[in-house]
């Protein structure tokens, strides 16, 4: 029997991938296709739960620029959020990464100001992070879906499946994220050995301290500001505190007209909370 | 019969074969001792005097098999589906789904336990560019 | 055919070796990047997308004015473009690989892109521009590929071959729809916000490929026995002057909607691109050479004495390639990003290895494109005379 050259090589070409994909389909064991069984997991007993985990800043209980470092200094010292400014103190905008930082009124609100505003007014600091939108438009231009909704309303990094894309942060209109434009590890002066690191080459933002709620605590921040100052509660329950302030008070938020839905409350004219 | 270019086709050959032999030749004289992880941690003897009997998440069969798919499972219920505890299927007791906080804690020396197989089989897992490994003490040679 | 690729003269030769030289170069240099992490770039916190993600942006465009032959061409029965289409698929083929490495490039983890399909995210519009970046990479090659087989053997292409290339028409179109929905979906940055995002890539896309397309024909004339014919050059131009008044039309429409309105989301951009803002302006000459050429190059392609006279084409599209280059793989982007979102303007220029690995991967594209047209240029050469079927 004879057989041309090309009709050789295409029985050979059909042959292996056939071959090739039988032996790899026979060689993954079950397990691997499987993962857990959903009642081999459970959530800590001790975890705190909500339907819609939210905040209510009050900067009026913010007085000294100590309030401040301090609560960034327990969000960042406690991710390991490294480090990166200059010898001098200035900030390396270059590689800068945070997680929750202090910006005046007139940046955090753009548009919001008037010309006759007073500068003291204008420079008024405000604490600003990720707003864990309802709607969020990071989460819907995530290529791998590394930046998800979790069901208790936190919008959650995976730093496991980021690609470092960034799409996301181009697509935050609040500037929440920060990249790792290198290994940060040099940079983290207090290691948290309870904590991971991040590597080069990942997107990282705040995520509300979700490790801390499965062991009943509050987020970091929450707990490092003076009292009043940062409220974290269950929007959806129409018993919590941050519900009350927000359905009765007036609060604005960053950016509202977007529809994404931001779910950090400004309280404006302070006020007496616990 | 007349091999044509047979010079060509010979420095061909042997440059191929230098390219396929070279794991072999490159790690001759390189003794490369069966690994042998050791379990005996003060945290595994703690435990070991707790419940009798030195006791993984799993049986060491399926931990020696299944540790990566295991760690990977944790990892995706951890992060994406907020679950924390697992139940075991050989001991039923219930463990904190962390390899930092959780394998580590036991299996606190990565030099002589994690780093014994993954030198021997050349695996270099990069669990570690994110999560910290523990700080392991030096030999006590007393 | 391929072995077509590996004979030629010495300066094919020559040619190859320096493409091959840069190409190692930005080779080098992306391992510095990938060694270090981004961070070897001039990106940064406010300005996440640069010169690579601008470049692929770019290409997208140029890949997809492969259409402005196939149409003319299979739809309208074109036959001037017979000899030409093949160039226009393989400049695609080129422009899409090149836009595939620009990505891997621009990674922060590059070993997991697979993720992108292993968990599939049919929300993101850059999973879909995986999709079908990959999917008109594969049917140019396809189609090229087997029309130039059949030219080659003096027989018409075989009768599967025209539903992918009947597919290759919206196919390419999508690409680069897909492409602009990156940016025009985004809610925070006004100055990408714009519906006419699509219709302006789609349009400086038919002007910008086609006007590579013509320069390369002029260049493969000079250097083979391939003429691929004056009639097909002009027809060409014709589509390269329409195209870049629709492009320079729906620029114009822009500046309308951003300063009309007064709305300072919208001007603010515009405004750091062309005039400055809050002193910074770097990017300031870069978008007035831009503007110029564009006007030069449109009214040169829109005088027909001019467009006739081939070297005063050459030099238009020369301009108009140029102009379209700064505009869309270097001004879109940073305009996006400054001001950021807490109206601050912080800029962005690339480095050094930045600007390496860039060239690396140019060099690449054209050593993948000398190689393709290597092949189809010996083809024609070899059936000169014999007519094309289709």
């Amino acid at each position: 029997m004879s057989m041309d050259r090309r009709h050789f090589l295409k029985i050979a070409g059909i042959s292996s991938i056939l071959g090739f994909g039988a032996s790899i389909a026979q060689a993954t064991p079950l397990t691997l296709l499987t993962g857990l069984d959903p009642s081999q997991v459970d959530k800590n007993k001790e975890a705190l739960s909500a339907k819609r985990w939210a905040m209510v800043v009050d900067m009026s209980k913010f007085k000294t620029e100590d309030d401040f470092k301090k609560v960034i200094n327990a969000c960042h010292q406690t991710h390991n959020v490294p480090d990166f400014r200059n010898a001098d103190g200035s900030v390396n905008k270059k590689d800068e990464i945070k997680w929750i930082w202090e910006a005046p009124y007139e940046k955090a609100f753009p548009g919001q100001d008037n010309k006759y505003m007073s500068e003291h007014i204008k420079d008024m600091p405000f604490l600003v992070l990720c707003n864990h939108c309802d709607n969020p438009p990071c989460v819907r231009v995530c290529p791998t879906k590394a930046t998800f909704k979790l069901p208790n309303g936190i919008t959650m990094q995976d730093e496991h499946r980021c690609i470092g894309c960034r799409f996301c942060m181009a697509a935050c209109p609040y500037g929440s994220r920060s990249f790792n434009w290198r290994d940060p590890r040099p940079a983290i002066r207090n290691e948290n050995k309870e904590y991971p690191t991040r590597t080069r080459g990942v997107v990282e933002k705040c995520t509300f301290c979700t490790e801390r709620l499965a062991k009943g605590k509050r987020p970091v921040c929450v707990e490092a500001a003076p009292k009043g100052g940062l409220l974290f509660g269950d929007l959806e329950d129409p018993n919590s505190e941050i519900r009350k302030i927000v359905t009765n008070r007036y609060t604005i938020r960053r950016k509202s007209d977007l529809g994404t839905g931001p779910a950090i409350y400004y309280i404006v004219g302070g006020g007496d909370h616990a | 019969m007349k091999l044509y270019d047979g010079g060509k086709i010979f420095i061909g050959i042997l440059v191929f074969v230098a390219f396929a032999a070279f794991p072999f030749y490159y790690n001759i004289g390189k003794m490369n001792a069966r690994p042998e992880p050791k379990v005996d941690t003060p945290a595994i003897q703690e435990w070991e005097k707790q419940y009798g009997k030195k006791e993984c998440v799993e049986s060491k069969e399926f931990m020696r098999a299944e540790h990566m798919q295991l760690l990977n499972d944790w990892r995706d219920m951890v992060v994406r589906e907020d679950n924390r505890g697992y139940i075991s299927n050989s001991n039923h007791k219930r463990f904190d789904m962390s390899l930092q906080n959780g394998c580590m804690n036991c299996h606190s020396n990565k030099k002589k336990f994690c780093d014994e197989c993954h030198n021997y089989m050349s695996v270099k897992p990069y669990c570690w560019d994110c999560h910290i490994q523990p700080k392991e003490k030096e030999e006590n040679k007393s | 055919m391929l072995e077509k690729a590996l004979v030629g003269s010495k300066k094919y030769w020559a040619w190859l070796m320096f493409l091959g030289a840069l190409s190692l170069v930005g080779a080098y240099y992306y391992y510095q990047q990938f060694m270090y992490g981004l961070g070897i770039t001039g990106l940064h916190r406010d300005v996440t997308w640069g010169l690579y993600i601008g470049q692929f942006t770019f290409l997208v465009g140029v890949a997809a004015s492969a259409v402005m032959l196939v149409i003319p061409h299979y739809l309208h029965d074109f036959k001037t473009f017979g000899k030409i289409v093949i160039l226009g698929e393989f400049l695609a083929i080129s422009a899409v690989i090149m836009c595939i490495l620009f990505i891997m490039a621009d990674m922060g983890q590059p070993m997991r892109v697979a993720n992108i399909l292993l968990h599939p995210a049919p929300n993101s519009m850059v999973f879909w521009d995986v999709v079908v970046l990959n999917g008109y990479l594969y049917i140019n090659l396809l189609v090229g590929w087997v029309t130039l087989g059949a030219d080659r053997k003096g027989v018409a292409p075989p009768k599967w071959i025209k539903p992918f290339i009947y597919l290759s028409i919206p196919w390419a179109l999508s690409i680069h729809t897909v492409t602009a929905f990156l940016y025009a979906g985004i809610p925070g940055r006004h100055f990408w916000l714009s519906a006419i995002m699509a219709a302006r890539f789609l349009a400086s896309a038919f002007a910008g490929g086609p006007a590579l397309l013509i320069i390369l024909a002029l260049i493969v004339r000079k250097v083979s026995k391939f003429d691929p014919g004056k009639e097909a050059i002009q027809a060409v131009g014709r589509i390269v002057a329409y195209a870049m008044f629709a492009n320079v039309f729906f620029l114009g429409l822009e500046f309308f909607t951003a300063f009309y309105s007064g709305i300072p989301g919208h001007a603010q951009s515009f405004l750091y691109l062309y005039t400055g803002l809050e002193g910074h302006s770097e990017l300031v000459p870069l978008m007035w050479t831009s503007t110029v050429f564009a006007a030069i190059s449109l009214f040169m392609l829109w005088v027909p004495a001019i467009r006739k006279n081939e070297g005063l084409l050459a030099l238009a599209c020369v301009m108009l390639f140029t102009s379209l280059w700064i505009d869309k793989g270097f001004g879109l982007i940073i305009g996006g990003f400054v001001p950021n979102p807490f109206e601050e303007v912080h800029t962005y220029w690339p480095t050094m290895p930045e600007t390496m690995i860039t060239v690396g991967i140019w060099a690449i594209g054209f050593l993948i494109l000398t190689f393709l047209y290597k092949i189809a240029i010996t083809v024609r050469e070899e059936t000169a005379g014999i007519e094309i079927e289709h």
